[in-house]
């Protein structure tokens, strides 16, 4: 395995997109094309990465280390474990989606549209790839870039409030971060992470370092009470936008406290895994109720990403009351492992809700709920998916969004009842506003001669539909290719997590 | 003793070329016609290249000359080749805006050639009296250029300003040379560091006199309290002077500072450490936040220097080696991105248009895809996005901060950074996000353009082989 699959992953689709941006608008049609050729062959290679993955083992795999910037002992170091790994696949899968499903939607500046997606592909995939904090620092703050111009160019109309708002929240808390990292890099010589996990720190230090790296992450996830920019920007952002910041963007936020808050601070985070957990379960009931007042559907799907993220959150910080009540790790690592199915499943369903809304969206210019109506009757097929990916959105057994969900919540019951109690309530909150919006879009009679004349999903987004309700199927179904994919990764993480470094 | 010794006048050789060939343009440049003006500018290009030449081929290692005033190192050098460079590009640059405007002089290219020779004296300075003649040696010729278009009133103002204020500084700058002479009997810089060794600090002749100079210093760069020139001057001035100022000097600027405050009175680093702090955290705070108020972009960009200055100090005031070399290694990067900032305005205005406010660049991604993705890696670049230069010049001098256990001033310079970023990304918005109010096409020469594209593009290769130029600083600077 000597071929740089990691590297290649990275820039392949960067410089792709610069290739297609070269291209030009007035050559549309061949640069959706290069595009879409760009994302299939990323997508294949991402597959040699999954079979060539040995999933017994926890160390760093794929590694590809090069001199960088020697002054500061940093790498360019690649390599995945089974944290980094799925989120890698959901990447190259989500964005040919992305890229299907705006094909002929976009009419603004075709060619930059498909090549900021593309750029973007990359730099996510070096965000989940490196293994070296300055590395991975400088992939989280590029990839602000291109999302900015995404919903600055083709959003809606307050689209530039709303991308500013973007960019200056996530920068703000990168920022403090980065401080974080320096501090972490002069204390230990080096940015590699596999250094700083093993930096002792003293508790003071950790809680510091813990709380720079919480600005950064909980902005991203995002958690209540730094949350407003996610609306906004759901909101105004086009659909392939939406999608990508739902189905990747917001995993940065748990993929973070699983990389560096829990193993590099361990003892911060067990002492302040109460802030944490209650943040989580506010963002689960609290903003689960504020979902369920929206008129707006996409407002409607990002508060559910945002109380379903909370299930994320959760799921990482109860291991430690978990081990604490129990005394041993096995529900510690189901916690882990429901927070990181939850990921996945949150990626797929909440990417498929956006693409449903797009589909609504690009035949009646209007995203209010109160606009529709009896949409089952012009469209039955869309409907189907619709139903399903709400479904799946509420937690129904057999679909993606209940793995987590459960997992989680059986979980919490090992740490604390009334934890389980409260984050047993997204089952209802969840149902209530994701059914009650399939019941006002889909159900009931046609609402007025729009949705009379709608038509029916064409073969494109029919295509882009079927493929996630497979995928999120099939998660449901059978998660465990999935969950032996990190288990290992993640008792090693709990290992790591378990060890106090005062 | 022969003062004149020829060994003495080898190291001085980029300087003496500089001069001659300086006087010599400006001779020659009388005598031509108007219709043949190009010539001083080709002589000048000439002559930046000859002195770059001369420069590279001075001795590696630090040599002492003319009875100690004068010194050739490491950071000299690498001074004085950045600054041939950015002159080279200053005139590349102005030259069609100046055709435009008329204002294709002879004095144009002296003014700045006596300038650069400014900066030059200043880096090989080893003595406060070296570093004072190269000082108001730049300063006199700025004054004048900011004042170039003489039948602009706002630059007459401008220039009269800058004038009033530069004297008092220079008269401060002079005034805490003075106290130091007293205090020491030497303006020796050697001298000074034997004399104020560590734990110097608390000497009351000492302190008294490095209050002045730091006013000085703090005046040059345009750090806050000492601010008040930066943006009239910068918005008053010829957008080709604008650019002058905004650059090259700052690379003399360093000098100043490193010469001052490093090699003369390390030992007292104690006292001008709280003292920089302050103007760190004020710098940063007025520029950025004043920054966001503006409409012009040339004073929007005066502020942002005036929080870039903040960074660049702030790499110095860790007093650390590492700590110089990122405050050097922010004044180039800065130097190259302010260069092409000046630049995108110059290349959008034409005759009787300056494209000097933040409207002018609207929906300039319509009318020149290409340019607004330069002028987007030079915002962001500034900014402090990676994997742009600025990013990792930041990252340098808040490694350099932390370094030396001031958490807190690394926060606050990062916290500064994000509403900088505000106005950086408003340029981003105009250019991409608003529809075009006008369609008029960018003329430029093809030499403009690709030097343009090249000075954008090298802020993202620097940034991704950072190391390349951190390098080449760390043996400049040991």
């Amino acid at each position: 395995m000597n071929f740089p699959f990691l590297s290649a992953l990275t820039w392949f689709p960067v410089f792709g997109g610069v290739l297609v941006m070269c291209l030009g608008d007035r050559r549309a049609t061949q640069a959706r094309w290069l595009a879409l050729c760009i994302a299939v062959i990323t997508l294949m290679a991402s597959v040699p990465l999954y079979l060539g993955f040995d999933t017994h083992s926890a160390a760093l795999q794929f590694n590809e280390q090069l001199a960088w910037i020697p002054g500061l002992h940093s790498t360019y170091h690649l390599g995945v474990d089974g944290i980094s790994l799925p989120l890698i696949l959901l990447t190259t899968f989500s964005t040919i989606l992305v890229l299907i499903a705006g094909w002929t939607r976009i009419e603004k500046r075709p060619a930059q549209y498909v090549a900021a997606f593309l750029i973007m592909e990359g730099l996510m995939i070096g965000v989940f790839a490196a293994a070296d904090a300055l590395l991975f620092y400088v992939f989280w703050e590029a990839m602000l870039l291109p999302m900015f111009i995404i919903i600055g160019v083709w959003g809606g109309a307050r689209r530039v409030y709303a991308t500013l708002k973007f960019f200056l929240y996530t920068f703000l808390g990168s920022v403090l971060m980065l401080v974080a990292l320096i501090y972490l890099y002069l204390k230990s010589g080096s940015y590699d992470l596999a250094a700083l996990v093993q930096l002792p720190l003293g508790l003071q230090q950790q809680t510091l370092i813990f709380l720079a790296f919480f600005a950064a992450f909980a902005v991203k996830v995002p958690m209540v009470p730094v949350h407003t920019w996610l609306p906004d920007a759901h909101v105004e952002a086009p659909t392939g936008g939406s999608v990508i910041l739902a189905a990747i963007m917001l995993k940065m936020g748990g993929y973070g406290f699983l990389r560096f808050s829990l193993p590099i601070t361990p003892d911060a985070s067990r002492e302040l895994a109460w802030l944490v957990i209650g943040l989580s379960l506010v963002a689960v009931v609290y903003i689960g109720l504020v979902a369920l007042v929206q008129r707006d559907m996409k407002k409607l799907i990002a508060y559910s990403s945002i109380a379903h993220m909370g299930f994320v959150t959760l799921g990482c910080f109860l291991a430690f009351s978990i081990v604490a009540a129990t005394g041993h790790a096995l529900g510690a690592t189901l916690a882990l492992s429901g927070a990181m199915v939850q990921m996945i499943s949150h990626g797929l369903v909440s990417g498929a809700l956006f693409l449903c809304v797009g589909v609504l969206y690009d035949r009646m210019h209007t995203r209010d709920i109160a606009a529709y109506g009896g949409v089952v009757n012009t469209m039955p097929i869309f409907s189907a998916f619709m139903v399903l990916f709400g479904m799946a959105n509420a937690g129904l057994p057999g679909t993606s969004g209940f793995v987590g969900e459960f997992m989680v919540v059986l979980a919490a019951f090992h740490a604390n009842f009334w934890f389980a109690l409260v984050a047993g309530m997204t089952l209802i909150l969840g149902a209530a506003y994701t059914l009650w919006l399939i019941k006002r879009v889909v159900f009931g009679a046609v609402a007025n001669d729009q949705v009379a004349a709608l038509s029916d999903v064409n073969g494109r987004e029919f295509f882009v539909l079927a493929v996630s309700a497979v995928a999120v199927l099939a998660l449901g179904i059978y998660p465990r290719p999935l969950t032996e994919l990190m288990e290992p990764t993640l008792r090693h993480l709990l290992s790591l997590m378990m060890i106090s470094k005062l | 003793m022969n003062i004149f010794a020829t060994p003495d006048l080898l190291l001085a050789l980029p300087e003496v070329v500089l001069l001659a060939a300086t006087c010599f343009i400006l001779l020659l440049d009388a005598c031509l016609s108007d219709a043949r003006r190009q010539v001083s500018y080709l002589l000048s290009l000439l002559t930046l290249l000859v002195t770059a030449v001369f420069t590279a081929a001075l001795p590696d290692g630090s040599h002492i000359g003319f009875s100690g005033l004068f010194v050739v190192d490491g950071v000299a050098k690498l001074l004085k080749l950045v600054t041939c460079g950015a002159v080279a590009a200053v005139f590349l640059y102005s030259k069609d805006y100046l055709i435009q405007r008329g204002l294709l002089k002879g004095e144009y290219f002296v003014l700045v050639l006596f300038a650069t020779l400014g900066i030059f004296v200043m880096a090989s300075a080893r003595s406060l009296l070296t570093l004072y003649m190269g000082i108001e040696l730049l300063a006199l010729s700025q004054y004048t250029l900011v004042a170039f278009d003489r039948d602009s009133p706002v630059a007459a103002e401008s220039a009269m300003k800058y004038f009033v204020l530069g004297a008092i500084a220079s008269g401060l700058l002079l005034y805490g040379i003075s106290i130091l002479y007293g205090v020491s009997g030497t303006f020796d810089l050697a001298q000074l560091t034997l004399q104020f060794h560590s734990g110097a600090a608390h000497q009351v002749g000492l302190l008294f006199g490095l209050a002045f100079l730091l006013a000085g210093i703090a005046f040059k760069f345009g750090a806050v309290p000492f601010h008040m020139w930066v943006p009239d001057v910068y918005e008053g001035a010829p957008t080709s002077v604008t650019m002058f100022l905004s650059a090259a000097p700052k690379l003399a600027y360093f000098a100043l500072a490193f010469r001052v405050l490093a090699e003369g009175l390390g030992g007292a680093l104690d006292a001008w450490q709280p003292m920089l702090i302050l103007l760190v955290v004020l710098s940063l705070a007025v520029g950025n936040v004043v920054a966001v108020a503006q409409t012009n972009l040339k004073r929007m960009l005066a502020y942002s220097t005036i929080s870039n200055v903040g960074f660049i100090l702030l790499g110095f005031l860790a007093g650390t080696p590492f700590g110089y070399r990122a405050a050097l290694f922010y004044t180039i990067s800065y130097v190259l991105m302010a260069m092409g900032s000046f630049a995108m305005i110059i290349l959008l205005a034409r005759r009787g248009f300056e494209a000097d406010r933040i409207d002018d660049f609207k929906g300039l991604a319509h009318r020149s895809p290409w340019f607004a993705w330069m002028m987007l890696f030079l915002m962001m670049s500034t900014a402090g996005v990676p994997p742009f230069v600025g990013f990792f010049a930041k990252l340098y001098v808040v490694q350099a901060v932390l370094d030396i256990g001031l958490t807190w001033l690394a926060v606050v310079a990062v916290l500064f950074s994000v509403i900088g970023a505000f106005y950086y990304l408003r340029v981003i918005k105009v250019m991409f996000f608003d529809a075009p109010s006008e369609s008029a096409l960018l003329v430029a020469s093809p030499a403009f353009k690709f030097l343009l594209s090249a000075n954008a593009l090298a802020a993202l290769v620097l940034g991704v082989l950072n190391s390349n130029l951190a390098e080449t600083i760390a043996k400049a600077l040991p």
